[in-house]
Order: C-alpha cells, then structure tokens, then sequence
C-alpha cells in the first residue's frame, strides 16, 4: 500500500516536470518579449564599471546602458536582473533571463549551452598583485594563493595558463573575490582589466599593479540556445549602435578607452 | 529542447565532490566538538550565577543568536585582516561554524541544567562532591540526557549551514556542486546530487550522535 502511494507521488512528480518544461518552451522568446513589452535582462552589479550599484542603489554601468540600449531600441521595458558570474548561464537555461549581458566572454564549452550576439565591449582579464610580490610569468604563482570568482572566465583560463601548485581560491561573487584581495586574504586576484583598475584606485594601500594578460576576451550577449529571431535581433541592434558610435560613446564613458576592433 | 537529465556528467566528477563531502564532515564534527565543549563550559559559568558571568555569555550568546551565520563568516573571514588576524579560508570556516554552535548550545544545555531537580545538587554537596564535581558529574550527563535530541538537531543545522563557508573559497560539498556546474552548466543535475548528498549525511549524522550520545554520555552504564 505504501509502495504504491510512494510510485504515484513519483510519477505525478515527473507529470509535473514534463509539463512544466513543455509549458515554458512554446513560444519562441522573441515573440514573448513583443507580446509582454517587457525584456528581461541578467546584469551584473558587482562588476564596476560594467555593472554596479550607485549611490542611488540603482545599477549603472557599461553593461546596465548597453541592457537599456537594447530594450528602448526593441521598444519594450527592461526588467534588470541582477546576476552573478557562477548563476548568469542558469537564468539564461532555465529562461529566467532573456538576455545576459554580463561581460560574458565567449569560450567552447559555453558555446554549447548558449548562442552569443556579436560583441559589444572591449574586454581583458588579468592578474593583479602588490607591487612588492614578484610575478613575471604564471610560473611564479606556484605556492600562491590567487582569489578568482566561481565560474567567471579567468576562473577557467587561469586553471589552463598555471602549471599545478597555484592555491587557487574560488570565491562565489565578484564583491567577495575583491574582499579578500583587498583584505589580504590571497597573494593575488585574477579578474577584469577595468574593475581591477577601479579597485586599486579606491586601495592605494594596496600597491597592486597589473601583473599577467590571461585573455583579451570582449564581451557577448548571452541568449539562450536556439533563440535564433531574438539573437538576429539583438546583432542588428549591435550593428546599428556600432555604425552610429553608440558602442564606441559606451566603452569611452565607462572604460576611458575606445571599443577598437569587436569581433562578430 | 527538453531537460534531459545527465547525472553522469556531475558524477564523472567523484573526486571534487568526495573533497567536498570530506570538507563538510570535517567541518561539522571540528566544529560540534568545539562547539559543545564551549557550550558546556559557558553554562557552568551561568550556573554559578556570578553576574559578571552571566553578562559576558549572555552578551555572547544573543549576539550569535541574533545575527545571521554569513554574517559571522564574513566578519571573521573578511573583517579580521584589517586588526591583523589573518584566518584561512578553511580555518575561518571552523571558528565561525563553533562560535556559532557554542552560542546555541549554550542555550539548549543551559535549559537542560535548569532543568535538573534541586534536590540532585544538595545529595552531591551532601556527599562532600565539590561545585565543579557536582556540575561535571552529576548536572551535565544528566542534562545532556535531557536536551541530547535539541542538541543533535542543532549540530545537523550548523553541518547544512556549512553550505554557506563555500562563499569564502572553502572547498565544501555545496562548493564542490557549484563549480561543476559553473564548468558543465548541468545546475539542476548537480544540485539534486547535492541535495542527497546532504540528505544522507544528516540520516547518518543524526543516528551516529544518537548513539554515541546512548554510548557514552549518559548511557546505561553506572559508576
């Protein structure tokens, strides 16, 4: 009697899921997002300059315009959701996000699980240490510890550059990845170019430097797989922001620096 | 596109996930033996009712109480540098999960010390037992008996709060789920074998603390 109830609750479960997933992949996320007038966008607000919260606790940045370029070009509202690196792909898959824009660089692995618009901002990551700390190449990080944040590209990339006997430390965001770099917990950091840049600014105590180039990677819109109208969409919108300077205007308000040479 | 579950592609995986199964046990049974021993320590201070004693854990113990675990965490992890204590992602953990449970346990064991009959204590001074005998021997095994069951359920609530050290880079079990799926993206995959994971770790957790608690605490052993 149990056993029977215990396979019915099982299979009503599994009705559920099916269900479920059947129900949320019968539109096509374009359509949803002209029905609804409203397009949901993951941005990251731990991320200055790409994305961060002002003192208005409202989220700006390179990232928080280029998701409002968007929607006021597609002519829909923008509901912002705030994203972490290791949980930006998640939103994405499970269709909680429409967009990613979240200086998401692009890489094989992620290619299959997500299509990418063309780039829309110049981008490079890299590790960052004291003045004092002798770091030439990725071999003399070998019995340091270095702070990257969960699932972010320099997180992988760096696995790959470094030879083993690196202390990797794997943070869960990018605040808290800073924090201990900032407080002295690691030796080093490895993250983007720009945010690091504004981090040793506001630190001067620090007296960390740029050390070693782990990638140049600009930054992509992530779209769910398959998205195939809303990627072509989100391309043109790029396109037309690249020929009237709208991208180049974006990169030198927030980077101080021009896009230069985006690749498709 | 459908969810197809791959479970192989966390499982293929064992290495990370068994650290992390490692780390999560360390964690909890480091910070349970702690815990509890300042647990009982500081409701020995409490039964003695010198008030200079009784403020110093009651500060302690609301303060704990009445502030969130990451919190701790964070302050330890992050905020300690700055006076120049420097703790290990690992180390923090540790401290932060037993300064947590010592808070609570000093509550549960407080109210099992309460809750010992008078006429106990004045049989153990009777029979010339000192006040730190009379504690140790007579109150606290019997006061364990009494809040064994409250005490367990705590020690399995700091070892599913351990979860949150993976936020400070120590390689737990909830960790070890979150960085393979920020390499593989099988999120749903990977938290469902987190989840049983940890399942089983509290079934098991909890019959061996009620054993050991049977065996060795306040057994049907005499002398």
């Amino acid at each position: 009697m149990k056993l029977i109830s215990i396979k019915k609750i099982a299979l009503s479960l599994v009705c559920f899921l099916v269900f479920s997933v059947l129900s949320v992949q019968a539109e096509n996320a374009l359509d949803n997002i002209e029905k609804n007038k409203v397009i949901r966008i993951g941005i990251p607000t731990d991320y200055p300059p790409y994305g961060f919260v002002g003192t208005d606790l409202q989220p700006q940045g390179l990232d928080v315009e280029m998701a409002q370029y968007i929607a006021d070009k597609m002519k829909v509202r923008v509901e912002l959701i705030p994203v972490i690196s290791a949980n930006r792909i998640p939103y994405l898959q499970t269709k909680k996000a429409d967009l990613i824009i979240s200086t998401l660089g692009k890489t094989p692995e992620r290619e299959k699980v997500l299509d990418f618009s063309i780039a829309y901002a110049p981008f490079f990551q890299g590790v960052f240490a004291p003045k004092t700390t002798t770091i030439k190449s990725f071999s003399d990080l070998v019995g340091k510890s270095v702070a990257v944040t969960r699932g972010a590209m320099e997180d992988q990339e760096l696995s790959k550059l470094t030879p083993p006997g690196v202390n990797m430390k794997r943070f869960e965001d990018n605040n808290a990845t800073i924090a201990a770099f900032v407080s002295g917990q690691t030796d080093a950091v490895g993250m983007g170019g720009a945010v690091a840049v504004n981090i040793i600014k506001q630190n001067p105590k620090l007296g960390a430097e740029y050390k070693l180039l782990i990638k140049n990677s600009p930054c992509f819109i992530g779209i769910a797989k398959g998205e195939e109208e809303l990627r072509l969409k989100v391309n043109a919108i790029i396109n037309e922001a690249k020929k009237s300077g709208e991208i180049d205007k974006l990169s030198k308000k927030w980077l101080a620096r021009s896009a230069g040479e985006l690749p498709d | 596109m459908s969810i197809e579950l791959d479970f192989g592609a966390i499982l293929i995986e064992w290495p990370q996930l068994l650290k992390g199964v490692g780390w999560t046990l360390f964690l909890t049974l480091s910070s349970t033996v702690i815990g509890v021993s300042v647990g009982s320590f500081f409701s020995w201070i409490q039964w003695q009712k010198k008030s200079i004693g009784i403020h110093v854990v009651s500060l302690y113990v609301e303060s704990i109480r009445n502030t969130p675990f990451i919190i701790q965490l964070f302050f330890i992890f992050f905020g300690l540098p700055s006076l120049g204590i420097k703790l290990s992602a690992e180390w923090a953990s540790v401290v932060a999960m037993s300064i947590n449970l010592g808070a609570y346990s000093t509550e549960i064991i407080r109210a099992g010390v309460e809750a010992i009959d008078r006429g106990q204590i004045e049989a153990a001074y009777t029979l010339a037992l000192s006040r730190a005998q009379t504690f140790k021997r007579v109150i606290l095994p019997q006061a364990y008996k009494k809040i064994w069951p409250s005490l367990v359920s705590q020690i399995i609530i700091v070892m599913l709060g351990s979860s949150v050290c993976g936020q400070v880079s120590t390689e737990e079990l909830s960790y070890a789920a979150n960085l393979i799926q920020s390499r593989n993206f099988r999120a749903f995959e990977a938290f469902i074998i987190a989840a049983t994971i940890y399942l089983a770790l509290c079934i098991l957790l909890r019959s061996v603390l009620n054993r050991l608690g049977q065996r060795y605490l306040f057994g049907t052993r005499r002398g």
